[in-house]
């Protein structure tokens, strides 16, 4: 297969759809909030009654912006909405009002890391506004199709690549890395569960050396990152079997079945959808002043990829911890903020990308939730490096009760919790004999020459000191002893 | 533009109406004398001359992200032909 699957070089080119994180609609008032009880966020603008007029969202608008300048777009400065004209019934209106024809964001790209360690510009070619479709439901009835229209009306901006990623593991990068984006920027909540990002893939394959594209194949609602990767694979797959066994690759809009990691046709697109675009008539055009694009922005925060860079050129951090701590912003700001009360950058990256982090796991929480504050963690920080409390102690015993108590720091819950290290030699000498007369069979196999046993008698002063003894100083005072 | 009776036949089905034989005979005489009428504009030089695309000079219209103007979901489906008082129903458009 591997040697088949080599002639080929796959084409893949993604249309991610993210809904806009705005309070309102893109035309009108209603609510956008997922969840809400069905055909309750629904206006006369939302259900297309005659007569009713629709006004565009600024915040949606701002938005859209946002995105482009953050994927490096050129922003069109003169914008108006056209009508896709379709019949569905999830759409009141008869026609879809989008920016299709002329798109508010050209070009650009988004930075993806690829598969030996480096990165690629994935080539964009549009980031356009259009209005969300409703909810229809199949499966409640055998006679009728039931819909819902909370979302229709919903702002969505429509990120359009070149057919520029080129495997199953590409697509997954992209589709990642666009989440990261707009969640970090704040223009969607990037929940793929709850459909506010969605993706088509469009897939074709050809000899390599063609300079033609190969029929295309659209992969329709892929809910997840996974599903992304997994549709691709076996879509690539599949046309390479029909490509080797000389059958044609007709153009098809297919639909992935999670359960059995499959994709099946919806239907055979072998023309062209008649849509007649034409200028919304009842929205004005909106002319963008170069003041505007500044404010826009001015309003966005240091980029993941920026900061990453950041954090390694300037702070010294590895890139693996780096990248940790860019996952999401929430973590780029709390680290940020932990610097203002102390200077140990690598440290301070190891707690958050340690026990921070499984703190979080554990108690299923997110960051925003966490009850420690910047200052407490520098404070742990500042203890454990002044070799007051050792680090195991400090991130079991002191991170739990600091996450629970805002008021309190650490160096009081050290000694509040008899925590301190000691490192004074007489009450270490004490546990150090105590240790060494607990295990007389292994003291002698050390004189013999297994001076790995170091580490046991080490542990067994830990154990008996409570975590309390600086290990430092034991391992020293064992030597000594040990050695005499 | 000629107008012929596949033309009528595909405009028919994007706006999903239907129509007798001879009623799509009148329609494709009433299409052909519309468009003719019309495309007498195509004898006016236009070159250099955008096209107009919005009858209103009002441009950057536009509203502040605030929640209002919903109604209730029963005004909302008083005068939709089937509800289960919860969800519009429309004849099934997928085949199972």
């Amino acid at each position: 297969m591997n040697m088949t699957a080599d002639k080929y070089e796959v084409v893949i080119g993604l249309e991610v759809h993210a809904q806009l994180a705005t309070a309102s609609k893109l035309f009108c008032g209603d609510s956008i909030a997922f969840g809400a009880a069905p055909n309750t966020h629904v206006s006369p603008v939302t259900l297309g009654h005659p007569g009713t007029l629709p006004k565009t969202n600024k915040k949606a608008v701002e938005y859209a912006i946002k995105m482009g300048i953050a994927c490096n777009c050129e922003i069109e400065r003169y914008n108006y909405f056209a009508r896709k004209n379709y019949f569905y019934p999830d759409l009141p209106k008869g026609y879809q009002v989008s920016q299709h024809t002329t798109p508010i964001c050209k070009g650009g790209y988004i930075t993806i890391k690829t598969e030996n360690g480096g990165t690629r510009n994935v080539q964009l070619n549009r980031i356009h506004m259009e209005e969300d479709a409703g909810k229809s439901i199949h499966t409640m009835d055998d006679e009728y199709t039931y819909v819902d229209y909370n979302r229709a009306g919903t702002p969505l901006i429509e990120i359009v690549t070149e057919p520029d990623l080129h495997s199953a593991e590409e697509a997954y990068q992209y589709v990642t890395e666009v989440r990261r984006l707009v969640q970090w920027i704040g223009v969607c909540d990037g929940n793929m569960e709850e459909g506010s990002l969605r993706c088509d893939a469009n897939v074709s394959i050809r000899l390599k050396g063609e300079t033609e594209l190969g029929t295309k194949v659209e992969v329709k609602n892929l809910n997840s990152i996974r599903n992304v990767k997994h549709a691709i694979q076996y879509e690539v797959e599949r046309m390479i079997q029909m490509a080797e066994a000389g059958e044609r690759i007709i153009q098809q809009t297919r639909s992935f079945d999670a359960d059995t990691d499959t994709t099946f046709s919806i239907r055979d697109k072998e023309e062209a959808n008649d849509y007649r675009y034409f200028a919304e008539p009842d929205l004005a055009p909106f002319i963008l002043s170069d003041t505007f694009i500044e404010s826009v922005q001015k309003s966005l925060p240091a980029l993941p990829q920026a900061l990453q860079h950041k954090y390694q050129n300037a702070l010294g951090l590895s890139e693996y911890d780096a990248a940790q701590l860019c996952m999401d912003k929430a973590t780029t700001e709390y680290f940020d903020g932990t610097l203002a009360f102390t200077k140990n950058y690598k440290a301070v990256a190891n707690w958050i990308n340690g026990p921070v982090k499984s703190y979080l796991n554990e108690h299923k929480i997110l960051l925003e939730q966490f009850g420690l504050s910047a200052q407490q963690l520098a404070g742990i920080i500042e203890l454990v490096e002044g070799g007051k409390v050792n680090f195991s102690v400090a991130s079991t015993k002191i991170l739990p009760v600091l996450a629970a108590e805002s008021n309190s720091n650490a160096a009081d819950i050290a000694s509040r919790l008899n925590l301190l290290q000691v490192s004074d030699t007489n009450e270490l000498e004490a546990w150090v004999e105590q240790a060494l007369e607990n295990m007389p069979d292994k003291v002698k196999e050390y004189q013999k020459g297994k001076k790995g046993l170091i580490g046991l008698f080490v542990g067994e002063v830990k154990k008996l000191s409570k975590g309390k003894a600086d290990p430092k100083v034991v391992t020293t005072l064992l030597e000594q002893k040990l050695n005499k | 533009m000629e107008v012929n009776k596949t033309m009528v036949e595909n405009l028919a089905h994007l706006s999903r109406l239907h129509f007798t034989d001879e009623e799509k005979n009148a329609l494709e005489q009433d299409l052909q004398s519309i468009i003719s009428f019309v495309e007498k504009l195509g004898e006016v030089d236009t070159t250099g001359v955008q096209p107009l695309q919005h009858m209103s000079t009002e441009v950057n219209v536009l509203r502040d992200d605030i929640v209002q103007g919903s109604i209730t979901r029963e005004e909302a489906m008083l005068n939709a032909p089937a509800t289960d008082k919860t969800f519009f129903k429309v004849p099934k458009v997928i085949k199972k």
